[in-house]
């Protein structure tokens, strides 16, 4: 836990740093008749993160705060398989919208996280499988008139684009 | 009175069919929300947020509201029947009401939670209803300066009153703001803090990609690693005559209950405080002022009667803010806020003058909403304890896809999704390290709004900041701002010479 109280101030503050240099890019002083410039806002704001980040870091290091005194693992390997699978599983499952589509994307989401995490019966799987999408085509696409991604299924869509819009 | 017009047209707009059903339906959403472990009234509210753009406004946020209100109620149904609150706002309800089911009194606990709730609701928004019209009417004078020192007071809330970490809060407060200054500057109009040139960022960070991220998809995986193992619901006998005759008990909670509504209403007042330290604070109270506070945590009904009334009585509290000064009292209000935007309505006090019949229409729904919470609590309390059974593995990837199709709708760019992914893994990964989020996704709402009125300020004022501490109305709310900022500094010099004297003795 210590160790990763120390990264996350590090890493934070790197941030912080970048934040400030990226919004120098605009006048952070002040420009004549328009007040503060662009970049003044977030500059000063991250020039404050950095000072907070490197404050978290201090107190982190002088072992003040509770997390850098707990001696428990950051993560214990059970529960982190747990959510490396599942954040794996959705950006597998983002990353599969661009290509095969919201419509492909879902049901291959379930297919994984209720059969393989969940291990829930074929019919429990395959019913949220197919509902799901269906149901979400119904309410985005009809009710709410907003297109969700459909890379290489596109076609597929055009005889239900006919029928309902 | 005007108030009572108000107030007649208001339930007029409630009780238009459409946002009667709306109001039905959220309760339910929201009892069911509730009732889930780990997820709340602002999960909620996050990730439907979207799902409302098919109705108007008014009808959006009184179904939101709805489901505000309804995870109010909800939170209790898993704190009872599992010992795990529903909602951290649900976190005193344990304290007597898993003891109560223990000992085979979950019926009996689950009516004196929906009642309180009931009675906390209620009380507040009759409240609401006196205060807010007068705070509105006051606070139509308000210009950039006292805007701007009104955000500083909630942000100073979160920093002496929020109990968390000093630096760790300031910290969210500052990258919710700087998030918020993403995609085209307001003023030059030049592009700023564009990463890597990519085109999604001209737009800015919608805050919905923040609010869904860290309440939908980081609130998941956190509830994921923390409710792994089997969890024992407790059983409930439930049958009208038992419901009845403990509806009749209730009489006795009358004092408690209108001491938790008040505790929790003006105490939801305050950005930082909310639900769920007054629903703790009235529990605390209960215990001091009971005959008999040995009781307490062992199955007291008055320990379930206070923290859920406080905790509904803080949700409407909450909302006195947000709807008069534009401030939200909550990280659900603040959500509410954004949306607020997004339907195109300006918040803060010209609400009152320019859009009554959103203003009293969403007043006389919280009144509708409290009456269905009630009966759709006490008459479904066995679907409820069905609901706690569903394995989280069927939930969790609903859950998942809602988020994303939701963060996907209002910008309809893969960006967002993407962002939203992000924000909700490293969320996460500073939740786990007590980075408070709430101050995040409040700053990150009112960031466009404070830089616009900062700048404004000191433009008039040709770059003083003297022009905060000199208005009459800014230089107080500054002034109290400045010592919550301070406050801890005080509290550690405090505990520094008490320490100091402790040695020397």
């Amino acid at each position: 836990m210590r160790r990763a109280e120390i990264m996350m101030a590090v890493v934070l503050a790197i941030f912080s740093a970048y934040l400030m240099w990226k919004s120098a890019e605009l006048p952070i002083g002040w420009v004549p008749d328009r007040g503060p410039g662009g970049g003044a806002f977030p500059f000063w704001l991250s020039a404050g993160m950095l000072l907070s980040s490197l404050w978290i870091l201090v107190r982190a290091l002088r072992g003040v705060t509770a997390q850098s005194q707990s001696t428990e693992p950051y993560f214990d390997s059970q529960s982190a398989v747990l959510v490396a699978l599942v954040v794996g599983a959705l950006t597998v499952m983002i990353a599969s919208m661009h290509w095969i589509g919201v419509y492909g994307a879902i049901p291959l989401f379930f297919v994984f996280y209720m059969k393989i995490i969940g291990r829930h019966s074929w019919l429990q799987t395959l019913s949220f499988a197919v509902i799901t999408p269906i149901v979400t085509f119904f309410f985005f696409e009809i009710l709410l008139n907003i297109t969700l991604p459909k890379g290489i299924t596109e076609p597929l869509f055009y005889p239900l684009y006919d029928i309902f819009l | 009175m005007d108030i009572i017009t108000h107030l007649l047209d208001g339930f007029v707009v409630a009780l238009q069919p459409m946002n009667l059903f709306l109001v039905i339906i959220g309760c339910a959403v929201g009892l069911f929300i509730g009732a889930m472990p780990g997820l709340g009234s602002v999960n909620g509210v996050a990730i439907l947020l979207p799902v409302t753009f098919i109705v108007p406004p008014t009808s959006a946020i009184i179904f939101l509201c709805a489901i505000y209100y309804g995870a109010m109620y909800g939170g209790a149904i898993s704190s009872i029947m599992l010992g795990i609150p529903g909602a951290s706002t649900a976190v005193a309800t344990t304290f007597d009401g898993r003891p109560m089911a223990v000992q085979g009194k979950a019926d009996k606990a689950l009516v004196a939670a929906a009642v309180a709730s009931f009675f906390g609701g209620t009380i507040s928004v009759i409240l609401f209803t006196a205060f807010a019209p007068p705070l509105a009417h006051v606070a139509l004078v308000f210009g950039s300066a006292e805007e701007f020192a009104l955000m500083m007071l909630a942000f100073g809330t979160f920093v002496g009153l929020g109990g968390d970490d000093i630096p760790k809060t300031i910290f969210s407060i500052l990258i919710g703001l700087v998030l918020s200054a993403v995609g085209l500057d307001i003023i030059s109009g030049a592009p700023r803090l564009i990463f890597g040139d990519i085109s999604g960022f001209y737009h800015g960070i919608n805050f919905l990609v923040l609010a869904i991220g860290i309440y939908g998809i980081g609130e998941i995986l956190w509830t994921i690693e923390s409710s792994r193992g089997e969890v024992q619901v407790s059983q409930a006998v439930v049958s009208v005559q038992r419901i009845l005759a403990a509806l009749k008990e209730m009489g006795k909670c009358i004092k408690t209950m209108i001491m938790g509504s008040l505790v929790g209403y003006f105490v939801g007042l305050l950005p930082a405080a909310g639900a769920t330290p007054g629903s703790i604070m009235a529990y605390g109270f209960a215990k001091t002022m009971s005959r008999n506070p040995k009781s307490f945590g062992e199955g007291n009904i008055q320990g379930v009667a206070a923290p859920e009334s406080a905790n509904n009585a803080a949700s409407t509290g909450s909302m006195l803010p947000m709807l008069t000064l534009g401030i939200p009292g909550s990280p659900t209000t603040a959500i509410l806020l954004g949306g607020m935007v997004i339907w195109g309505l300006e918040p803060g006090p010209r609400l009152f003058v320019d859009q009554t019949e959103f203003v009293w229409g969403l007043i006389a729904s919280l009144y509708v909403a409290n009456l269905f919470a009630l009966l759709l609590n006490v008459a479904f309390i066995p679907v409820f304890i069905w609901v706690l059974k569903l394995p989280f593995t069927i939930l969790a990837p609903v859950i998942f896809i809602l988020c994303v199709v939701g963060g996907y709708a209002p910008t309809q760019d893969m960006h967002d999704v993407w962002l939203m992914l992000i924000f909700g893994v490293v969320g996460y990964l500073m939740r786990k390290l007590d980075y408070p989020m709430a101050p995040m996704v409040l700053a990150i709402v009112l960031g466009p709004l404070a830089e616009s009125s900062l700048r404004q300020s000191l433009l008039l004022s040709g770059g003083s900041m003297m022009v905060f501490v000199e208005r009459p109305i800014s230089g107080p709310i500054i002034g109290v701002a400045m010592l919550l900022f301070l406050l801890p500094v005080f509290k550690a010099l405090k505990r520094r010479r008490d320490a100091g004297k402790a040695s020397e003795g």
